[in-house]
């Protein structure tokens, strides 16, 4: 029987080219956002493309009152629950600098949000005894970096949350992939300066569905990044703080 | 909306134009972008249709969402950047297809549009925007549905209107109905040039395209293979996994020896009998999809294609320009001969009824001034070349070509009054004039 999928961030270009690829497989999805017109949009292609059931839901990260509702609605479907979490956001640092308010917007985001959010839904996943959660980190949470560093520490965060989920919930049978993508050309990389090696979503979506299937811990994508974060990684501190990358 | 400053180049990568792009991922920022510029998606089209030297475009491959689909009346709606070997391979097993699909799946929706597209179906079915029944235009105030009932000037002048008229957002297409999980496909041999034209003359199937032997010269000029094809039921055989050209290829690669050794061993795969094959719909429909990024085989320098579509009674003039074409020994392997209907939805399309070639000439010294000289004949012989595929012809060559391009201009003008969505192909063949 096809899986259920809660996809919080479904508007983002990664989460719509994952959206797609489930719903060719024949997964049904809920696509939970802010957007609500285009996560219509995304729905009613992911239908067209073979899911069983394909909506948006209204999400806000920064809004846990809000959560109650797709909680609801997720505990009366039947079979597989999985849920992956694409939400996030990264300010130019020189904002973060002018307003140091805007750091609680990025860390609800990119950690606190979706944290408090599958805190809520690991009983039921826990209770079906299967499942997959996706959790997208990035590369920028494996170092703190002059150019990104709030975000960086959002998504530091939310790598240690997963890892402790993870910790949990294979003790019931469920699953956690923490997802670590590098470059990715979408809305917000596009233009940038520096960026180089720069994947496709739906070459980030094929390799998060091949994690789930072989029930991988940690990946990066594209899987070149592992090495390249194996080196930053190991730059002692001393050096790292007088570089600029 | 951040914009990227970008060197790009169309399919045929002979020219190459330094373009600002923004690329929009939801509705609401493109009626944020609807007079920044020019809409453009796959840069399937050869020449420089798709872009905007020193200027802005509008990059819609994110726009690529299938939005609705009526069983019933078979219509589906789409974003503008979808493409159309998706929407295939999505309804196929519906039982439905794109009414007209071009020889790519690569290309979007907005850019069939923009081209009026044919297929290897054009004698019966016409042109892709014969089979739009709708679309939206995108403006500051968001969009504004157009239908050839409430807006027929309008409508005409989108399709194959190079995207002068606007941004098309979405657009509503008729699918036709057809059992299509494979395609069965009839080859034959034709030995030369009245065969050829009389085998596609007398063909009935519902797909029907030849290819040429544009390097055989004397009694066997014009020689080449017809395939017919037609969808049906059954098991789908596996279709082979993409591959990727991944440098640009040496320049001998598709020198005249090479081509005309791999001519020979291609003609003579067919046997003298012919043979029926069943194949995956998409290896018919996009033979080269397969290998991606095939345009690097051209080189560094590129490619030009010559398409032109010749009146059905002009098949001297069309041998003239097969002969030119072989006895130059710059042809490459592919080259295409089919004959055409009279179905056209635009001011600007493309298709008439009688004879289209198209040949791909790597892009040598000699290439830009042979095609030059097959364009001087196809306006002489009272026919046209395809903008989609042009980088070559002469702003004063087009009236001759396309007799309805002042009342195009005329509605143009008022549509995008501050010339804001002109690309180079435009400007060079000063296609909208002074109107």
């Amino acid at each position: 029987m096809s899986a259920t999928w809660i996809i919080l961030g479904g508007s983002s270009a990664m989460a719509r080219a994952f959206a797609r690829a489930l719903a060719a497989r024949g997964d049904a999805v809920l696509l939970a956002g802010r957007d609500l017109d285009d996560l219509a949009a995304t729905a009613a292609d992911c239908r067209l493309r073979g899911a069983p059931m394909a909506e948006a839901v209204a999400f806000d990260a920064r809004d846990p009152a809000g959560f109650a509702p797709i909680l609801d609605r997720l505990a009366e479907t039947e079979g597989e629950i999985s849920a992956a979490v694409f939400t996030g956001s990264m300010p130019p640092q020189v904002e973060i600098d002018a307003d140091p308010g805007l750091i609680d917007g990025v860390v609800a985001d990119s950690f606190t949000g979706p944290a408090r959010f599958l805190q809520a839904l690991a009983p039921l996943i826990e209770a079906r005894g299967r499942g997959a959660i996706v959790g997208l980190g990035s590369v920028a949470g494996d170092r703190g970096r002059l150019g990104n560093y709030v975000y960086g520490a959002a998504k530091a965060g939310f790598h240690t949350y997963l890892s402790g989920l993870r910790n949990r919930l294979g003790r019931s049978g469920a699953h956690v992939v923490t997802v670590k993508p590098g470059f990715v050309d979408t809305a917000m990389t596009w233009g940038l300066p520096g960026m180089f090696l720069v994947a496709a979503p739906d070459a980030v979506a094929q390799d998060i569905l091949r994690a789930v299937r072989r029930r991988r811990n940690v990946i990066y994508t594209p899987g070149f990044w592992l090495l390249i974060m194996l080196i930053i990684r190991h730059v002692p501190e001393p050096i790292f703080k007088k570089m600029k990358i | 909306m951040r914009w990227k400053t970008a060197d790009i180049a169309g399919w045929g990568r002979a020219i190459r134009a330094r373009t600002e792009l923004a690329r929009p991922e939801r509705r609401r920022d493109l009626a944020a972008l609807a007079l920044d510029g020019p809409a453009i998606g796959m840069r399937r089209s050869y020449g420089d249709a798709p872009l905007n030297g020193g200027g802005r475009a509008v990059d819609m491959t994110r726009l690529d969402r299938m939005l609705s689909f009526d069983a019933e009346a078979g219509l589906l709606e789409v974003e503008a950047g979808a493409r159309i070997g998706e929407i295939a391979a999505a309804m196929a097993p519906r039982g439905w297809l794109p009414a007209v699909m071009p020889g790519t799946g690569f290309a979007t929706v907005g850019g069939c549009i923009g081209m009026d597209v044919h297929g290897k179906n054009h004698h019966g079915a016409g042109s892709f925007g014969q089979h739009v029944a709708a679309f939206d235009l995108a403006t500051p105030d968001g969009p504004r549905r157009i239908t050839p009932e409430d807006a027929p000037d309008l409508f005409r002048a989108t399709m194959g209107g190079l995207g002068q008229t606007g941004i098309v957002a979405t657009a509503t297409l008729r699918l036709k109905p057809a059992p299509s999980d494979v395609i069965m496909v009839t080859e034959r041999r034709v030995e030369d040039f009245d065969e050829h034209l009389a085998t596609l003359d007398a063909a009935e199937a519902t797909y029907v395209v030849g290819w040429i032997d544009a390097t055989a010269r004397g009694r066997a000029l014009g020689r080449g293979i017809v395939e017919e094809g037609e969808t049906g039921r059954g098991l789908v055989p596996a279709r082979g996994k993409a591959r990727r050209v991944p440098v640009d290829a040496p320049g001998f690669a598709l020198s005249a020896p090479v081509v005309r050794v791999f001519n020979e061993m291609y003609f003579r795969r067919v046997p003298a009998s012919g043979r029926t094959l069943v194949k995956p719909i998409g290896d018919f429909f996009f033979p080269l999809d397969r290998i991606h990024d095939w345009n690097r085989l051209y080189g560094k320098r590129g490619f030009h294609q010559f398409q032109c579509v010749l009146p059905p009674d002009r098949g001297d003039e069309l041998r003239a320009i097969v002969e030119a074409v072989a006895t130059s020994g710059l042809a490459s392997p592919l080259a295409v001969l089919k004959r055409m209907g009279p179905g056209r939805a635009g001011h600007l399309s493309f298709p008439a009824e009688g004879w289209t070639l198209a040949v791909d000439f790597p892009n040598r010294t000699a290439a830009a001034p042979l095609i030059r000289r097959l364009i001087g004949k196809t306006v002489e012989a009272g026919g046209r070349v395809y903008f989609a595929k042009d980088s070559l012809a002469e702003a004063g060559q087009i009236a001759a070509m396309y007799p309805e391009l002042d009342d195009w201009r005329r509605i143009v003008a008022a549509a995008d009054p501050d010339r804001r969505l002109v690309t180079d192909l435009v400007r060079r063949l000063d296609l909208r004039g002074a109107a």
